[in-house]
């Protein structure tokens, strides 16, 4: 029996009707999540930019005999309320390291206190009437202005959101994320050139596998538990430390980094493999010389997504302690330190105002390291795939 | 060795080749060895040898004597167990995990397999090419100089560069890349390719060649260019090949053994091979009624 076109035709209409009604639903699926994504950068964009800048007023201070003593009084009074306390907090050290100060007047562009901020950038603020006009005073005169906040990028955490800053996370992230790749990249590699180059195919390896498989679904938090019960309690890590971070996070890592490294592996063919047992090399000389290099961009890829994961972890770290409000920068692996995420956590709890932007700063420059570190991880993967 | 070497040469092998066929016809069907090694010097002694792959048997008692200097092809339909077989005399099978051999494979007096046998001395001189160029991702003077220099067969640079021209030259492949010596292997054409796959073979001074198949992903050109080079090269070594090709065969071995269903159904010289097969499945194989 012969089937005319028009017969065909009929019937594949109704399965064109579908492929076109299943495309326009993952296209929508694809969109909503873009409009997301976009919607959530905005948001983040416009909250946080703002933390990038800063109200400077200027003053004229008055570095007198009183002023040691007392600091409020370096500045006049109706110009105090302007001026961050955190700023004047610091007249008497800055007159004691630089005596030529001593007794003179000067106009200085100071720190201006966080309403002032606040008020300069459009926001509510509890400056009174009279403080207010007199901002607006400043401002015409040109000696109230919002100025790129350096303090933001190389100070540490304040209860006072004008000297805020994320470096002190950001060096406590630094240092553990290199505690981390120490420990979980030599590791995890290794543990997976055993399992995939070296170990039999039984029933041992196999219930290796599939706990390794399930480790790296584990809630994060229970890593934060299980560092907390060993290396605080057991080996008496001290705590807060990024000693005791990076070791958690490398818990939490190893598994990511032994499944792609597996991957990687994986990857390289059997051709290869063969040349080199084919001219007589032992199984270390054929990972170490052929397999590994082959391999290497895809390691480097997992253990960068891997350290990228756990750069954005908070819950382990709460458990040990690193939550800290850390307002010195410490590049000591034994000492209270705190990381990048914790630090927006704690921001997020603040109640002033000018958190709210310091926050999203903070969140900020995260996935500015974050997105940093995976186009890394994207050009290592492009620039060394080698053809075979 | 050597004095086996010139002890061939000296004797009249085509000659020697028509009393030794009619000396050994056997009755049709049966699998052939040829152990009569009063003129050639024997490189590899197999007795009885099977294998199995988890429970299938893919070799079934294979007896065969290969000789030195000699080019010996293996033939047969897919999955005969000839390229099985072919890994069996340099250990490639032990990769595998569900691997089970009996019998003996006997290289200069030492049963190959037995645990006192260090495989990775035995690929030292058992040299393997394989049936796709599989060049290390390196240049072609790594490519060479990497294995001569693991087993510390030099360790001199100058001694490294004398020894990958010299091992470049055998595969005549030294002309085409001499000026490019440090581009990466991978950039070469899969003819050259293969000739480099032989060259970095022949680096590390091997006594037997294993080639699986070694043509069978080239153009016709670079065939007869691999063919060539390895009539010129069974002067020093022995060479065992696999191929699906039978003209090939016949153009080049000397000895040709026909693999069926796991078992060597016939070995014999090349010659007596294609002219008068003394099986049926032979016969029936080299004059295309099936495989």
């Amino acid at each position: 029996m012969t089937h005319s076109f028009d017969d065909i035709s009929a019937q594949l209409r109704r399965r064109h009707r579908k492929t076109r009604w299943l495309k326009g639903l993952s296209m929508g699926a694809l969109g909503l999540a873009a409009l997301f994504l976009v919607f959530f950068f905005t948001d983040m964009l416009i909250k946080g930019l703002p933390a990038f800048s800063q109200a400077q007023i200027n003053v004229e201070v008055d570095y007198s005999e009183q002023a040691s003593q007392l600091p409020m009084a370096a500045v006049s009074e109706d110009m105090r309320p302007l001026v961050s306390r955190g700023y004047l907090r610091l007249v008497p050290s800055r007159m004691r390291d630089n005596p030529e100060l001593q007794g003179t007047t000067r106009s200085e562009w100071v720190l201006a206190d966080s309403q002032v901020d606040q008020y300069l950038k459009g926001h509510h603020s509890k400056l009174s009437e009279r403080d207010q006009a007199l901002v607006d005073q400043l401002q015409a005169q040109g000696r109230a202005e919002l100025r790129f906040n350096a303090r933001f990028f190389t100070s540490g955490d304040s209860k006072m959101p004008e000297l805020a800053g994320i470096a002190s996370a950001a060096v406590g992230t630094m240092l553990t994320l290199l505690v981390t790749l120490a420990v979980a990249f030599p590791i995890g590699v290794m543990t997976a050139v055993y399992l995939e180059e070296f170990a039999p195919d039984n029933r041992v390896t196999q219930l290796i596998e599939i706990n390794i498989n399930n480790l790296a679904a584990i809630p994060s938090i229970l890593y934060g538990l299980l560092g907390l019960a060993i290396f605080i309690n057991f080996f008496g890590v001290p705590r807060s430390s990024p000693l005791v971070g990076g070791l958690t996070l490398a818990l939490m890592t190893l598994p990511v980094i032994i499944i792609s490294t597996r991957t990687a592996l994986r990857s390289v063919p059997d051709s290869i493999r063969h040349a080199g047992f084919g001219v007589g090399c032992s199984r270390w000389q054929v990972v170490r010389d052929h397999v590994l290099p082959l391999a290497m961009p895809g390691i480097m890829t997992g253990a960068i997504i891997g350290l990228a994961q756990a750069m954005g972890e908070t819950a382990p770290l709460i458990i040990v302690g690193m939550v800290a409000f850390i307002p010195d920068i410490s590049a000591s692996f034994t000492e209270a330190s705190t990381v990048m995420p914790a630090q927006i956590f704690t921001w997020s709890g603040e109640p002033e105002r000018a958190f709210i932007e310091i926050t999203s700063g903070g969140i900020l420059v995260l996935l500015a390291i974050l997105i940093t570190m995976n186009t890394t991880a994207v050009v290592l993967r492009k620039r060394f795939e080698r053809r075979w | 060795m050597n004095m086996n070497m010139s002890l061939n040469m000296s004797l009249n092998i085509p000659a020697s080749h028509e009393s030794l066929s009619s000396m050994n016809r056997p009755s049709s069907g049966e699998p052939v060895s040829r152990n009569l090694s009063d003129n050639h010097s024997l490189g590899v002694r197999v007795r009885d040898l099977d294998l199995w792959y988890g429970e299938s048997q893919a070799l079934k008692s294979i007896s065969l004597d290969i000789y030195q200097n000699k080019i010996t092809a293996l033939i047969g339909p897919s999955g005969c167990g000839k390229s099985t077989f072919l890994r069996c005399l340099n250990r490639m099978n032990d990769l595998i995990p569900s691997v089970r051999i009996k019998g003996l494979v006997e290289m200069d007096g030492r049963d190959v397999n037995d645990s006192k046998m260090d495989e990775v001395a035995l690929r030292r001189r058992v040299g393997m090419v394989f049936q796709k160029p599989n060049p290390f991702p390196k240049s072609i003077f790594e490519n060479v100089a990497y294995a001569p220099r693991m087993h510390d067969i030099v360790s001199r640079k100058a001694d490294v560069e004398a020894l990958v021209e010299s091992a470049l030259r055998d595969a005549g492949l030294w002309e085409e890349v001499k000026d490019k010596l440090h581009q990466p292997g991978t950039s070469l054409s899969g003819g050259q390719q293969q000739r480099l796959c032989i060259a970095r073979a022949i680096a590390v001074q091997p006594e037997v060649i294993l080639m699986d198949e070694p043509t069978s992903a080239l153009d016709p050109i670079s065939t007869a260019t691999i063919e060539d080079l390895m009539d010129r090269l069974k002067r020093r070594y022995s060479i065992i090949t696999v191929t699906h090709n039978m003209q090939q065969a016949a153009r080049i071995a000397d000895y040709t053994a026909f693999f069926h269903l796991g078992e060597m159904v016939e070995y014999n010289d090349t010659k007596a091979m294609f002219s008068t097969p003394h099986t049926k499945k032979a016969e029936d194989y080299i004059t295309g009624r099936y495989g």
